[in-house]
């Protein structure tokens, strides 16, 4: 399925889906927290897409919101899309885990909780991951000063 | 856990009560291959329970990469995964050469590819010989480690390092090849070949291996999909993965290989795979020698490199897996976010998964198959 | 055996042991006697431990495609002295919560074990320490109170690895010492005797691995594996299995008492493989081909200690070279071989040895 036609599924699910192909090699579908499990199921169950792979999930602090990036793959029609969700409480920010859909998610949404602070609702075992337990801050945030270990430029 | 005091019953009806225990495995341990800890539950020998903890070794290096220039960030990379370092290296060039639109000399793509590959066939020889290491059979470790030492041998006399080698640049290589590079890798070829068998004969013909490797930690093909496992460890369930084929990238759109996969997805499998994988690099790198074309081996870039506005995402196959760079620029000299896709945070984490009901002897059988470096892990 | 013309120790032992009586009381007599015993026995163990310790590394280093220890006196020679000495200036480490009776106890235990079953074997004709009429059974006997060593110091360390360790060993040791005692067993059919100086005395015409033919080949071949299990070696070593439970029973020992435990597994390689040869290769009878008389008189000059130390050194080669080529076995793959496939063939092998020493099929 090439990126027109993934495009019309994915507005026909989610008609507030923003989609976007600039500055990017891949068809991104950037959505809000809310809209982002159904859509997600939709396309890793549905027989025409079947994004059955997430390669790649990560969290971005952009200046007015944060960002977690689902990269996804197809193994078996072998097309790929981004699926990005826009968070912009950055007080309190908090998404539903796709952690059943993709097992893989598990582990990378604990590392975003980490290292951002993004909360997964639902998600199993929601602890730092890399971190230890009781580490102050999320440090890939932009805001985040570490006086003693970080070097700034 | 209820106390245990007097008048506990602690056997009814005749059957002995048993207790789940718990076991350390790590971070200090001789086969969790660095410090990885993993929390163990244990029923007698069988475990009920895997929970790895990582992070022993994060260095942050996704937010260094924040204050880096990107000629900065490719050194930083042969710290991730120290056994796959030029393959690293290379993603993170050929995320840079993308987004800038270089177009690099076939020379330099020739070149980077057969050191790639030389690279897996380093990484795999240490992998063979721990392998057997874990299940006890020591002496592996060293003939592996005799065939390894050529390999770094032959990097070191190209450009100066054995293990970080740093010898991709945006734009191309950092030196030329040395003059001896074609003999040296021809004379590891003749040897390498001769000694390929030999692995065979004394590991994967042992019938105490065979029997300790076979139907132990079987990985469906739906779940290495699932897991996110890449790798010879997921072309061992039978998943077609490999970047080299699917996004070809450098020279590997010119070289014919197979892609190495297998049906079974246990232990045996996957190191199968990996064994079968190495002649697949060995026939790469014949194909490649002798054909090195004349080139630059650098392509002009400006001296401070500047990714245009936008998003980048470069995926390449290192020893272990899918390395994904996805680089997110705002114009400025060092990205905004740069997250690294390591093939072993993925592939770690598919370990409870495998090893529940399995015995802690399995364990380690299980974690030698999928190939952990920690560094990789914890980034 | 005195007309068989082979160096005889006995009267060195015995002039010895009048001269003692002469000067001393009985009483007195007996305490130096035992005394000069103990101090040899220990002189030697002591001996044999470094010199197999600096084989295996050896060994192991020329199956590695490496040279091993090279740096401390020539060719390494010292290199197992100088970590004695390491061992014995080291700290004495034991952990809080370990019962540190038992933990104390532990490494005696399996050391005396070891040194027990020294005592029963002939290393020469009447150089032994003492020749009971149930030798083997002795040494079989004697052997497996080891694991108790085992059990305890796993146990005591209060360490979880060390515990599935000791716990692993008492399940493997316990199986196998069936296995070592039926193949013996097999021999003992033919000999007739349990007495190791009769069995000894049985191979004078040739030694029963050829006079035994079929059922003797059968009892070797699981003799030396569960001789292997028995000693706790590669593919065999699973209590200590340094890739899954670090060290396993003797995680938790350090300095003298980890050297002990190191000690006995050496003693027990050397006592399990001079029972072979004793049993199997005639102990220090010389290689005789039946009537060839002058190869045979060539044979004799070769003194009896040279005999048995060349035969011992053999099987123990034998050892070492499945520690260094086997990956090591999984607990339950370890149980199964045992009994389901040693022990059944053992029990058929015992019946065939019956059968062919009625008939007298054997040479």
């Amino acid at each position: 399925m090439d990126n027109e036609a993934l495009k019309q599924k994915i507005a026909a699910w989610e008609p507030a889906a923003e989609l976007v192909e600039e500055g990017s090699q891949f068809l991104n579908a950037i959505v809000t927290p809310p809209q982002l499990r159904a859509l997600a199921e939709k396309l890793r169950y549905d027989e025409a897409t079947r994004f059955d792979y997430m390669f790649c999930l990560s969290g971005v602090d952009f200046p007015e919101h944060l960002m977690v990036v689902y990269h996804l793959r197809s193994t078996t029609h072998q097309h790929e899309m981004v699926l990005k969700v826009k968070i912009e409480d950055k007080e309190n920010p908090a998404v539903d885990t796709l952690c059943d859909i993709w097992r893989t998610a598990e582990f990378h949404e604990r590392e975003v909780y980490d290292l951002f602070g993004i909360k997964f609702h639902k998600h199993p075992d929601l602890r730092r991951i890399l971190l230890a337990e009781d580490w102050q801050g999320y440090p890939l945030r932009k805001d985040y000063v570490d006086p003693v270990n970080m070097i700034s430029y | 856990m209820e106390p245990v005091t007097e008048g506990t019953i602690l056997a009814q009806d005749g059957d002995l009560k048993t207790q789940e225990y718990f076991v350390n495995m790590g971070p200090q341990h001789p086969s969790t291959h660095g410090v990885l800890r993993l929390v163990l539950g244990l029923d007698g020998e069988i475990i009920t329970k895997v929970e790895p903890h990582i992070g022993y070794i994060h260095r942050s290096i996704e937010k260094m990469c924040e204050h880096d220039n990107y000629r900065q960030i490719v050194h930083l990379t042969d710290r991730m995964d120290y056994l796959s370092a030029h393959i690293n290296n290379e993603a993170v060039c050929l995320a840079v050469e993308n987004a800038l639109e270089i177009e690099v000399s076939d020379r330099v793509k020739v070149i980077r590819t057969i050191f790639a590959e030389l690279t897996r066939l380093a990484s795999h020889q240490l992998w063979w010989g721990v392998m057997g290491m874990d299940l006890g059979a020591l002496t592996t470790f060293l003939y592996a480690f005799r065939d390894r030492e050529m390999i770094n041998d032959i990097f070191e006399e190209t450009c100066g390092a054995r293990l970080t080698m740093n010898y991709n640049v945006p734009g191309g290589l950092m030196f030329d090849l040395h003059p001896n590079f074609q003999k040296r890798v021809k004379e590891f070829l003749v040897h390498f070949k001769s000694k390929l068998p030999e692995y065979d004969m004394l590991l994967s013909d042992n019938v105490i291996f065979r029997q300790r490797t076979e139907g132990v930690g079987v990985l469906s093909k739906e779940d290495a999909i699932s897991f996110g496992v890449t790798g010879p460890t997921a072309r061992g369930s039978g998943v077609s993965c490999d970047v080299r084929k699917l996004h070809p990238y450098s020279a590997y759109d010119r070289v014919e290989f197979k892609e190495i996969l297998m049906a079974d997805g246990d232990s045996f499998a996957r190191y199968k795979a990996r064994i079968l994988e190495m002649w697949e690099s060995i026939s790469i790198v014949e194909q490649l020698l002798d054909n090195i074309p004349e080139g630059d081996i650098l392509a002009p870039t400006k001296a401070v490199i500047k990714l245009p506005k936008g998003e980048f995402y470069q995926r390449v196959e290192t020893a272990r897996g899918e390395l994904g760079v996805y680089v997110i620029s705002d114009g400025g000299k060092s990205p905004y976010r740069l997250k690294f896709r390591s093939p072993g945070f993925s592939n770690l984490f598919v370990l409870e998964h495998i090893a529940k009901g399995a015995k802690i002897a399995d364990l380690v059988a299980m974690m030698s198959t999928i190939d952990i470096v920690v560094p990789d892990i914890d980034r | 055996m005195e007309e068989s013309g082979y160096f005889d120790f006995s009267p060195i032992v015995n002039n010895i042991h009048e001269s003692l009586a002469a000067s001393f009381s009985p009483g007195w007599a007996m305490a130096i006697a035992w005394a000069l015993i103990g101090i040899t026995l220990i002189l030697f163990a002591a001996l044999s431990v470094i010199i197999l310790v600096y084989v295996e590394r050896k060994v192991a280093a020329f199956f590695q495609v490496r040279l091993g220890p090279m740096r401390v006196g020539p060719w390494g020679l010292l290199q197992t002295v100088a970590d004695f000495i390491k061992l014995l200036m080291k700290e004495h480490i034991t952990s809080r919560n370990a019962d540190k009776f038992l933990f104390n106890l532990a490494p005696f235990i399996i050391v005396t074990a070891a040194f027990l079953g020294l005592g029963a074997i002939p290393f020469a004709l009447g150089l032994h320490i003492f020749d009971i009429n149930i030798g083997l059974f002795y040494i079989t006997a004697v052997s497996s109170v080891g694991v108790l060593g085992i059990l305890l110091g796993g146990w005591a360390g209060n360490n979880k690895y060390s515990l599935i360790g000791a716990l692993r060993s008492g399940a493997q040791i316990v199986s196998y010492e069936l296995s070592i005692t039926l193949s013996l067993l097999a021999v003992v059919v033919l000999a007739g005797s349990l007495q190791l100086s009769e069995i000894i005395a049985s191979q004078e015409n040739g030694w029963w691995i050829f006079k035994g033919h079929i059922s003797a080949w059968i009892a070797f071949v699981i003799f030396m594996i569960a001789g292997t299990a028995e000693t706790n070696r590669g593919p065999f070593d699973l209590a200590e299995a340094e890739s899954e439970l670090t060290a396993g029973f003797h995680t938790e020992y350090s300095g003298i008492k980890f050297a002990m435990f190191f000690l006995a597994e050496y003693l027990s390689l050397f006592i399990i493989a001079s029972v072979g040869a004793t049993v199997f290769f005639g102990g220090w009878l010389p290689f005789h081909i039946g009537t060839w008389q002058a190869f045979n008189h060539i044979m004799d000059y070769i003194p009896p200690i040279v005999w048995f130390f060349g035969k011992v050194a053999g099987i123990i080669g034998i050892i070492m070279w499945f520690k260094w080529t086997f990956p090591r076995l999984r607990i339950d793959q370890l149980l199964i071989l045992e009994w389901k496939y040693l022990l059944p063939i053992n029990l058929f092998n015992l019946i065939l040895v019956s059968f062919i020493a009625l008939m007298g099929w054997y040479f």
